[in-house]
């Protein structure tokens, strides 16, 4: 295996591959131990739930130093309102990293490409580390990158429903397309799936939901990070070919190679 | 577009017919099912299923935790008027009954606005009875002006308007509208407000939808619970939230579940709905909409709130007074008796012990760029 597997993304080396949420804890403080636990050093987090004026019940307060914070836009409807929250999050400490999550379908919070490429042009221009939130299209992926930004981040299927790589085709297309990193956001709720879309050459996987609602929060933490580990591992190793057909011991065209088979 | 047909539709089907001819082997196959249709969601609502309590409690559980997390947002009505020009039969600021009527200055709203605040809540529910002419839309903005730099969220529970005047409180800070349009059957809702500008049910039916296309981000729906046949009004009020989902996607809608409370008045429930209706009631919901908020008030006993919280519940109010200025000063006459008077710290901790995380804040006001 490759030594030195770091993972550059707007000039941060990491060597952990697993993004990690704090939405949907029973108990924030739980957020310094799952870390640990899984090894993540990014975490994203809603500004729209952020208070901070109240320091002393602040998911901020939570969140280890070492981490790369990666504020979203969650509750922009529209490419204007992320932009807005954006700022904030600057204006608030928060740094430069911002993922664009614009989602008009409370239904079933699906993205809407259009007004997300529109905010990471604004946004990329404005010195932000944009990756934005998308359904798996090659086409909305290539603006994306036009407009700057730093990664696209596709959904393995809706947020928050753990149903897996149901987007796996289309993943792939992007991860055989793009030259931008391609981490996979929501749907993923086994480290089965994580470790899947990692050995497809996923750059990394963003897991929240799985984690947070797990009984064991901590234990579940460890094995996703332990399955997107796998995951590069086996991707890295170079999995052999894969045949349609069995290969018999005693082929049909043998006698081809014997004394006098073959003409 | 107009939620109306559908309503008028609704109420000329055999519904009651339906729910009795569903059997418990109907629910089973339901249960089975990954999507529930209408007709999947009016029989999660029968008799029957009220035998599958605890199948439809546990994947509404499981449906609840996936979509919201282990995480329940409070809030606090903010009563500021209870003048009010309306009959309704069943509710305590009724015109007719003689209680003290009050509108609060608006430094009284920034003193009931910093007693709020000093809880630690910061969404808020903002109250008045139905008159315009006396806590009209002016008075609204006057306090949502002074109540925004305390609170991140603030909701309107007050009469309904025209679409442009709901643009004018959003423009002030106001991010949600609740609006109950307490009974579905025309012919009750008549009886049930003699007098007054709630008298027109079409006007306030179509409420959500104004205030959704003037950009609301939450619209909060609900039926009274006991004024008719829970099951019937649970049913229509579902297919609203879902007519409202559907034609308003960028809209988070929500629902109330309130059942009738003692008030001023001698107004009896025509219906009593129990404790394992209510649980019904509100499974089936959360797996009709899974994404749906919903909201249950302090009209519940405290040891009801704390059993349900698992089974569908996003969204409690804490800390509550339903009297104008009760927050600050010594409580006047509420418009219903409240069952749960714990304090919002008393309820936090009730979360935490069950392993529920108290969300303070969801909203992050956009007017303040950087």
């Amino acid at each position: 295996m490759k030594q030195n597997d770091t993972f550059h993304i707007g000039g941060k080396a990491l060597t952990s591959r697993l993004f990690t949420g704090t939405g949907k804890y029973g108990d924030d403080t739980l957020i310094p131990a799952v870390c640990a636990a899984s090894g993540a050093q990014v975490i994203t987090v809603a500004l729209r739930r952020v208070d901070l004026d109240k320091k002393a019940d602040n998911v901020m307060r939570h969140i280890p130093e070492h981490m790369v914070l990666l504020p979203n836009t969650s509750g922009a409807r529209t490419a204007d309102e992320a932009v807005r929250i954006a700022r904030l999050a600057r204006a608030m400490g928060c740094g430069d990293w911002i993922k664009i999550e614009i989602i008009a379908d409370n239904r079933y919070l699906l993205p809407d490409g259009y007004e997300t490429a529109k905010a990471t042009e604004i946004l990329a221009t404005e010195g932000f580390v944009v990756l934005p939130y998308m359904n798996p299209d090659l086409y909305v992926a290539r603006s994306l990158a036009s407009a700057g930004a730093a990664a696209v981040m596709p959904l393995g299927a809706p947020i928050g429903t753990n149903r897996g790589l149901r987007t796996e085709e289309m993943i792939r297309i992007l991860i055989e397309e793009m030259d931008l990193p391609v981490i996979v956001d929501a749907g993923i709720g086994a480290p089965s799936q994580a470790c899947q879309a990692m050995e497809m050459g996923a750059a990394a996987c963003l897991v929240n939901t799985a984690i947070a609602t797990a009984s064991d929060p901590l234990g579940m933490g460890r094995a996703f990070g332990q399955a997107v580990a796998a995951g590069r591992a086996a991707f890295l190793a170079g999995p052999g070919a894969v045949a349609t057909l069995a290969r018999p011991s005693s082929p049909l065209t043998g006698f081809l190679d014997e004394p006098g088979g073959a003409a | 577009m107009s939620f109306l047909p559908e309503a008028l539709r609704l109420l000329r089907e055999p519904l009651e017919e339906r729910l009795r001819a569903t059997t418990e082997a109907d629910v089973s196959r339901v249960l089975g099912r990954e999507r529930i249709s209408e007709n999947d969601f009016l029989a999660l609502l029968s008799p029957a299923a009220g035998a599958c309590l605890e199948a439809l409690a546990s994947r509404a559980k499981d449906l609840t935790e996936r979509h919201f997390g282990r995480t329940i947002s409070l809030f606090t009505p903010l009563y500021v008027s209870n003048h009010c020009a309306n009959r309704c039969r069943y509710c305590g600021f009724a015109a007719t009954n003689t209680i003290p009527r009050s509108k609060l200055t608006i430094a009284e709203v920034r003193a009931e606005g910093e007693a709020i605040a000093a809880t630690g809540l910061r969404q808020i529910l903002l109250l008045t009875g139905e008159a315009p002419h006396t806590a009209g839309v002016p008075y609204l903005e006057d306090c949502v002006r002074v109540l925004r730099p305390l609170f991140p969220s603030i909701a309107i529970e007050v009469f309904p308007m025209e679409t442009k005047d709901y643009a004018r409180l959003i423009q002030a800070g106001v991010d949600s509208l609740t609006v109950f349009q307490e009974t579905y059957d025309p012919t009750l809702y008549a009886d049930l407000h003699p007098a007054g500008p709630k008298r027109n049910y079409a006007f306030r039916l179509d409420t959500p939808q104004r205030g959704a296309e003037a950009g609301m981000r939450v619209v909060n729906i609900g039926a009274l619970l006991g004024l008719t046949d829970w099951r019937r009004e649970l049913f229509v009020t579902g297919l609203h939230a879902a007519w409202l989902q559907k034609n308003y996607p960028g809209v988070d809608v929500a629902m109330s579940l309130p059942r009738m409370r003692p008030h001023a008045g001698d107004f009896e429930p025509a219906c009593v709905v129990s404790d394992r209706d209510l649980v019904q009631a509100m499974t089936a919901l959360r797996l009709f909409l899974p994404r749906l908020s919903i909201t249950i008030s302090t009209r519940e006993t405290s040891g009801f709130r704390d059993n349900i919280l698992p089974l569908g519940v996003t969204r409690m109010s804490a800390g509550v007074s339903t009297a104008v200025g009760g927050h600050a000063k010594p409580a006047e006459t509420g418009q219903f008796e409240i069952s749960d008077g714990r304090s919002v710290a008393e309820v936090c901790r009730m979360l935490r012990a069950k392993g529920y995380q108290p969300v303070f804040k969801d909203w992050e006001p956009l007017e303040v760029s950087a």
